[in-house]
């Protein structure tokens, strides 16, 4: 009985803290599941159009980005003003887009790749040419589902 | 002599650490979602198909030249009309017999398409044309497609075509996909998207 003994201090005992960091490492491990990195690092001009017939691209795993725009002014002088492409955080020729899409197709699982697609993220002023050259070679590379990232917004902004 | 019990270590600490892993995270990561106008580009032909012989009532001509301007059936048109232009030219119906349409609401202009079904709308770029003005356009067309879809789904169904296609596509919808399915099905074969897209001039 001596061992149950309760102290008759009166004061009630101090909130254990030790659950605290749990809580927190739960939010933590609850974020890190739930967000992606961003991927690229981007060395050209992007100011995406507006538009507003648009669609929202959940699946991230299923989307290959390809970039094209004027380097960004860090970049300039080594590569020039002219519009290029973007893949994979280096700079790349019209020709490599389709290796790249085969390289795509070969990290994911073979049920998946018939739901694929590939967003274009292109300056506003690129030149209609830089983009049709891709275009015809995602047709070669039978990529066929593509989608043209924009903002959203008034569609008249775009002639400005 | 009885051992006295070690003290035990303050816990209060430990939520800091945990806090400050925390908090870089969520300023590290971002959660983008892109937006963007969704198309389908034609598998490149092979060699022997024939193209089918078109009236030239069932083509829409867009051309678009190097200074961005707009050339649609061979007349200089403002960007803004041109959503209009496109959806009068889709519903037009002027076909007769077997080739009527008796959904569409247009004028039945006799110069103007058959029906939605044989109605192509054709865009012809130049190489320096700039991306901005192509997406507007493409944006505006899209838009013609999808404010007929739109009426049509809510005259027979009541919802929004775009409502019923992002449903279908939902995984977690819980209603029912075949029916909802075939719906979509049937109001996109009302107005199928056959916008075409020629190699850019020059």
């Amino acid at each position: 009985m001596a061992k149950f003994t309760k102290k008759m201090g009166g004061e009630l005992p101090a909130v254990n803290t030790a659950s605290l960091p749990d809580i927190v490492f739960m939010l933590l491990f609850f974020f890190m599941v739930a967000t992606v990195m961003r991927q690229n690092t981007l060395m050209i001009q992007n100011k995406l159009p507006f538009a507003d017939q648009v669609e929202k691209l959940d699946k991230k795993d299923l989307v290959m980005y390809i970039y094209a725009g004027k380097p960004s002014p860090r970049y300039q002088q080594k590569y020039g003003t002219v519009a290029r492409i973007q893949l994979n955080d280096k700079f790349a020729d019209v020709s490599e887009v389709q290796q790249f899409i085969y390289a795509e197709r070969e990290s994911k699982r073979e049920e998946l790749i018939p739901y694929l697609t590939t967003a274009l993220k292109v300056d506003v002023d690129t030149n209609m040419g830089l983009v049709s050259d891709i275009k015809q070679e995602l047709r070669k590379a039978e990529a066929l589902k593509i989608n043209y990232t924009t903002r959203i917004g008034e569609v008249a902004k775009n002639l400005e | 002599m009885a051992k006295r019990s070690a003290p035990e270590v303050n816990a209060g600490s430990m939520a800091d650490i945990a806090f400050l892993l925390l908090i870089f995270f969520l300023v590290t990561t971002t959660i983008e979602t892109d937006r963007g106008i969704s198309r389908k580009l034609p598998p490149i032909p092979v060699d022997d198909i024939v193209p089918p012989i078109i009236k030239q009532k069932n083509i829409f001509t867009v051309i678009v030249n190097r200074n961005n301007d707009l050339l649609v059936e061979d007349q200089l048109m403002d960007l803004k009309d041109l959503r209009k232009a496109a959806v009068e030219f889709l519903d037009n119906g002027g076909g007769v017999g077997a080739e009527a349409c008796d959904y569409c609401q247009g004028l039945k202009d006799p110069a103007s398409s058959d029906n939605p079904d044989k109605a192509i709308i054709s865009l012809v770029n130049d190489r320096q044309t700039k991306y901005g003005t192509y997406i507007s356009v493409q944006n505006e067309l899209v838009g013609a497609y999808n404010i007929l879809r739109n009426r049509e789904a809510q005259r027979l169904y009541n919802m929004d075509y775009s409502v019923m296609e992002k449903n279908f596509n939902d995984p977690n919808y819980n209603g029912n996909k075949v029916a909802l399915g075939k719906h979509v099905d049937e109001i996109q074969n009302m107005y199928p998207q056959k916008l075409s897209e020629a190699e850019p001039k020059n």
